[in-house]
């Protein structure tokens, strides 16, 4: 057991903005809210599945909505203990901790802080270590863990509790639900025991995501060396750097969808481009794709080492693009179907970085 | 003659120029900025009314850091209470949360989070609850002005509006209230931290009207005075009073604007070197590109809308040091001392402007017998960090790979070389040192409508005509020349549930004063 204290957001945050891979929603508002949650009811335990009760009930939550509408309507805290609640409720038990299902983007913090508000341990785990656009994404379908059953609540009263066969129909009836509850919604899902955390999901993100982020905010202060140490701990690396001279973007159903493209300022030729939808997809040098999800493509500015979103992207700014190995336990039966370039619509072979 | 007086108050310099009905600069006059700037303002006016008959000056505009120096420095700064109509969302982040705590401590006295706000599709969130507001009307006594946010506020501002007449009600119509969606556009926090520094500012903006109104009256004109908004036009003394955050970035967009119009061209890149810094921007048609990300001012973030600027430490004072075989430039700078501290100017530190003369870009400054030993690569490896760092500036501001002409004004411009990669040639127009006052006198008047239409009962076109129309008509009451007066952004913000198919709009017209 240990405690995530105020001093420790900023890292985590940072940290969580990497791995959201230009996406995964603005951590600044999920950040603010874990500050005054610390604030108010102190700092956030965090557990590994051992100091828990084997057959413990872990419950998820997160925010799910439309980025723009989050700008405006911040979040009540409410919202997020009233799917929790109903979801228990509905199981007949109550949780023992919380878990966040996406460790990248905002739906990283956000659990720490509805956590520590119920008095609730959060378990040091997730079921993406990246930011993914849809529910079923997670390791947790690969193990044939349900998000069903789940919950959506909106912070003025309104709920409700429902179940599904699959996952990918999970993911259809939120988004449904969360039309009509004002896009900017807490929920609840993939409720499972301790000892299917300790099985399934992926060990360690919260402290992970912590750590890689105080790494990279060692390389935005300048510290000597602090790159490599950056590069080492994620056992990443940098695939490609140059300016960006090109940005298209069209919006399709609902998912900001486009392609960057970067060239070289070495002398060379080569160029990389980089496909949006949310998040960043896949990295193609010279036409040949060299980096897809699960795995993880991040550009970061050259000067600065910000991670930069795919709403930031623009011309002329001088980038690295730095790719990071996907969780471990993304190697499973089924990945592809999942998470592959295939699920999003890429003819694409995964090739797994560093073979 | 009828004649237009420009000054720009900056962080180094106080700038001042006389300009006539022609567009010609009969004056100028560069100076330290002064500890109270309003005493460099009084000089800059009294230098520059010696060379002409004051009596035509019948326009003066100011451009000033004085409330962004209050905010930096947190002097000067009035108390706020804060009113967000929110809840029940919104609880878990308390306004000015993300506040530096020192600026949080001095500027805002109270805050509450009551119920009220609209969703996005135009439902409110709950009904305004007046009397919270009433209740609250004490705090907001207490602290002497008023911030209101309200969700959504920027697609309807019904509750807004309710909330100010209650307050007026409780506490008479001078209380001074500020309202977001005047301030801002979309992100509650951002356009809720705008509004509560807009408050914060009024005494500021206050003092600003008034010293520059005795000013000019103590050197004996008789002049209208307005003061330079963000976004190139001009505020009138009363706007001023109200709305002070909206002059908050009007330097750089004033140099900008400035240093295009003494060129004559309408798309440039603008590089303005002073002592200190170097801001590298772009011009489209005439006025800055403004910035998408968010924008913080003495470490509070906010949204309104500010030049799009990348600003690096580069400066006719920034100091350069060998040690042999590396050199290393800046960031640090003597700043406005280097006509002391530069080797040229008798000192012992070398500057940039030390190199520059060594380097034959600059002439005319110091004795450039004093930099004749210095070694040669040293002057040819500073100059090269210099070129490639406006290189790679001047290439991230653009939005294309095309070549566009490149503006070099302020005091530090001979730094820039004759040629910059990715620009199609290197322009130093005359009066480019005071590029930022000339920007301020060539301000022009704007007229504005904000409002909700229903798409329904008539076409979209219609209603945008209509607003149109109705822009380009306030702007040509506030002055603007009518042959010249233009439209310069519309902002549509829809409503989507409304029954009738409600839509914000935000017309916004400008012009050159005519006479």
């Amino acid at each position: 057991m240990r405690t995530l204290t105020l001093d420790q957001v900023d890292d985590l945050a940072l940290g969580a903005t990497l791995l959201g891979t230009g996406g995964g929603g603005d951590p600044y508002v999920a950040r603010l809210m874990l500050r005054q949650a610390i604030n108010t009811y102190g700092p956030v335990t965090i557990v590994d599945p051992p100091e828990l009760p084997a057959d413990g009930l872990v419950m998820t939550v997160a925010v799910v909505g439309a980025p723009t509408v989050l700008l405006e309507k911040i979040p009540a805290g409410t919202e997020f203990i009233a799917s929790i609640e109903a979801l228990a409720s509905y199981l007949g038990r109550d949780p023992v901790a919380l878990m966040p299902i996406e460790v990248g983007g905002l739906n990283t913090l956000l659990p720490l802080a509805v956590a520590t508000e119920m008095g609730l341990p959060v378990v040091d785990a997730d079921g993406m270590r990246r930011a993914f656009p849809q529910i079923e994404m997670t390791v947790f379908t690969l193990a044939g863990i349900k998000c069903s059953p789940m919950s959506v609540a909106d912070e003025k009263g309104n709920l409700c509790v429902f179940e599904t066969n699959t996952n990918q129909l999970g993911e259809t009836l939120v988004r449904g639900a969360v039309m009509s509850l004002t896009l900017a919604n807490a929920f609840s899902s993939y409720s499972m025991t301790v000892s299917e955390v300790a099985t399934h999901a992926i060990a360690g993100s919260v402290t992970y995501c912590t750590e890689l982020g105080a790494r990279l905010s060692a390389v935005q202060r300048g510290e000597a060396g602090a790159y490599q140490r950056f590069l080492e701990f994620a056992r990443g690396e940098v695939i490609f750097s140059g300016v960006i001279t090109d940005v298209l973007r069209e919006t399709t159903q609902g998912f900001s969808k486009g392609t960057v493209t970067i060239e070289a300022r070495d002398g060379s030729e080569d160029t990389m481009q980089v496909a949006i939808q949310n998040e960043f997809l896949v990295a193609w040098k010279n036409g040949e794709p060299v980096v897809t999800v699960p795995d993880l493509i991040c550009i970061l500015d050259a000067e600065t080492a910000t991670p930069i979103t795919t709403e930031t992207l623009r011309y002329g700014q001088r980038v690295n693009v730095v790719a990071l190995p996907c969780a471990p336990e993304w190697h499973r039966e089924g990945m592809l179907e999942v998470a592959g370039p295939k699920a999003f619509g890429f003819d694409l072979d995964y090739k797994r970085m560093g073979e | 003659m009828m004649l237009r007086l420009g000054i720009d108050v900056g962080g180094t310099n106080t700038d001042a120029v006389l300009v006539d009905d022609e567009g010609r600069v009969l004056a100028t006059h560069k100076a330290p900025s002064t500890v109270d700037p309003l005493d460099g303002i009084s000089a800059a006016i009294a230098a520059v009314s010696v060379v002409a008959d004051v009596s035509g000056i019948h326009r003066a505009m100011l451009g000033t850091t004085h409330s962004a120096n209050a905010i930096i420095q947190r002097q000067g700064l009035g108390r706020v209470a804060v009113l967000r109509l929110a809840a029940p969302s919104s609880l878990a982040v308390s306004p000015g949360a993300d506040w530096p705590d020192d600026l949080r401590e001095s500027v805002i006295s109270d805050v509450a989070i009551i119920e009220g706000g609209y969703e996005y599709d135009g439902r409110v969130i709950a009904e305004l609850d007046e009397e919270a507001v009433r209740r609250f009307s004490a705090a907001a006594a207490g602290a002497g002005a008023l911030a209101v946010s309200c969700a959504f506020s920027p697609a309807n501002f019904e509750q807004e509006l309710r909330t100010a007449e209650i307050i007026a009600s409780e506490l008479g119509d001078d209380f001074p209230v500020s309202l977001s969606h005047r301030v801002g556009t979309l992100g509650l926090l951002e356009r809720e931290n705008a509004t509560i520094l807009n408050s914060a500012l009024l005494q500021v903006s206050a003092a600003v009207v008034d010293g520059l109104d005795n000013a000019l009256r103590e050197n004996g004109i008789d002049a209208d005075s307005y003061i330079t908004q963000n976004d190139g036009t001009l505020m009138t003394s009363s706007q001023a009073l109200e709305m002070p955050v909206l002059s908050l970035g009007s330097g750089p967009t004033n140099s900008m604007r400035g240093a295009c119009s003494l060129a004559g061209l309408a798309d440039a890149i603008v590089v303005d070197v002073g002592g200190t810094s170097t801001d590298v921007g772009i011009l489209v048609d005439g006025f800055p590109r403004e910035s998408a990300a968010a924008v913080y001012v003495g470490g509070v973030r906010t949204n309104f809308r500010m030049p799009d600027l990348i600003s690096m430490g580069l400066g006719g004072g920034t100091i350069v040091r060998t040690d042999g075989t590396a050199v290393t430039v800046g960031p640090d700078s003597v700043g406005y001392r280097v006509t002391e501290e530069a080797l040229v100017s008798g000192g012992s530190t070398l500057t940039l402007s030390d190199v520059s003369v060594a380097g034959s870009r600059l002439t005319g400054f110091g004795d450039p017998a004093r930099v004749q030993n210095l070694d040669s690569r040293t002057v040819e490896q500073a100059l090269s960090w210099v070129d490639e760092q406006l290189a790679t500036h001047c290439e991230r501001m653009k939005a294309s790979r095309e070549a566009m002409p490149l503006l070099a004004v302020g005091g530090g411009a001979h730094l820039v070389p004759g040629g910059v990669p990715g620009t199609s040639e290197v322009i130093r127009p005359r009066h480019y040192e005071v590029a930022n006052a000339f920007g301020a006198a060539i301000s022009e008047a704007s007229g504005t409508v904000d409002r909700v239409y229903q798409y329904g009962s008539s076409s979209r076109e219609e209603c945008l005509e209509s607003a149109r129309a109705e822009a380009l008509a306030t702007a040509v009451a506030a002055g603007a020349d009518p042959e010249q007066a233009r439209i310069t952004s519309v902002v549509e913000v829809p409503m989507t549930y409304v029954p009738g198919g409600g839509c914000r709009v935000q017309v916004k017209a400008a012009g050159p004063l005519g006479d």
